[in-house]
């Protein structure tokens, strides 16, 4: 295994992990529910009332991020290398594959690990396992 | 206040990830890409957020209702299923190809990347279809018998 050091960047990605967990934190103590982001777009797809607001509210506040982000500085380049029919197949994908597992990197990988929940840690082996997977095949098998 | 305090929290979880370069879609795939140059810093993404988090639902777990008042909504299915199976898979698939998950998707969405808004787009009718595939299994099931 070679390691990236050029591009390893500890301390902010600890930073980033942390403040993820406070808004994870947050949105369980007060709020009682889970930050697990396919959930919550998900369920926006079904209507019912008094559950809505609180998704669009929260789908809100991370879609300005970005925007709140830059009020105070440049942001960071986000690299995406992947071509767009690549790219929405991905998405597809990723849609589809988060509902019937009901989780996400978020709901799963951050949540329900925290919770040690054992369907969460079967998941989040599964999907970073697939993730290894595929890369390997797409870099050093098709060259992509 | 919850539609606040839920706004607070996606607007924080945003930037979390913005901070710890999840953001990054190439960051990401650097880390999936364990036989080559492998960047381990998203490891520690997960390391810090559940270092938080655990002591969170540890709190969490003890209470029945959050200090708002509300109920706690904590998920209770503890099956290993055929379902969390292939869909983590097929997730896993679709993460490995773009190294875009949907939190990251939003922001990339937010940051007016118009690779972030195809991806979005295309994730929003994934997620469509499974609602779709759902509601007509569950309208077949009673017609099966009640099983499947």
């Amino acid at each position: 295994m070679l390691i990236d050091w050029n591009h390893f960047t500890p301390w902010s990605s600890l930073a980033g992990g942390m403040t993820i967990g406070i808004a994870v934190a947050v949105f369980t103590l007060l709020n009682g529910r889970i930050a697990g982001i396919s959930g919550i777009v998900g369920g926006l797809f079904r209507l019912q009332t008094g559950d809505i607001g609180w998704r669009i509210a929260f789908v809100a506040g991370l879609v300005t991020a970005p925007l709140v982000w830059q009020l105070f500085h440049s942001l960071p380049t986000f690299q995406i290398d992947t071509g767009y029919g690549i790219l929405a197949l991905a998405g597809l994908i990723v849609g589809i594959g988060t509902r019937y597992g009901s989780g996400c990197t978020s709901g799963h990988g951050v949540c329900g690990l925290s919770r040690l929940s054992p369907r969460s840690i079967i998941a989040t082996l599964v999907f970073m396992g697939t993730g290894f997977v595929t890369v390997y095949i797409m870099r050093h098998m098709l060259g992509g | 206040m919850v539609n606040i305090i839920a706004m607070l929290a996606g607007l924080i979880f945003g930037l979390g990830l913005i901070l710890a370069g999840m953001a990054d879609p190439a960051k990401v795939l650097a880390f999936l890409d364990i036989t080559g140059a492998w960047d381990p810093s998203l490891a520690l993404v997960m390391g810090g957020a559940i270092a938080v988090g655990s002591v969170a639902f540890a709190v969490a777990s003890r209470r029945n209702r959050s200090y708002l008042g509300l109920p706690m909504h904590l998920p209770t299915a503890r099956v290993i299923d055929k379902r969390l199976i292939l869909g983590s898979l097929t997730f896993g698939i679709g993460w490995g190809m773009a190294g875009i998950c949907p939190g990251p998707a939003l922001v990339l969405l937010g940051a007016g990347s118009s690779k972030g808004i195809v991806f979005v787009a295309a994730m929003l009718l994934g997620m469509g279809i499974f609602e779709i595939l759902e509601r007509s299994r569950l309208v077949d099931r009673p017609k099966m018998g009640g099983r499947i």
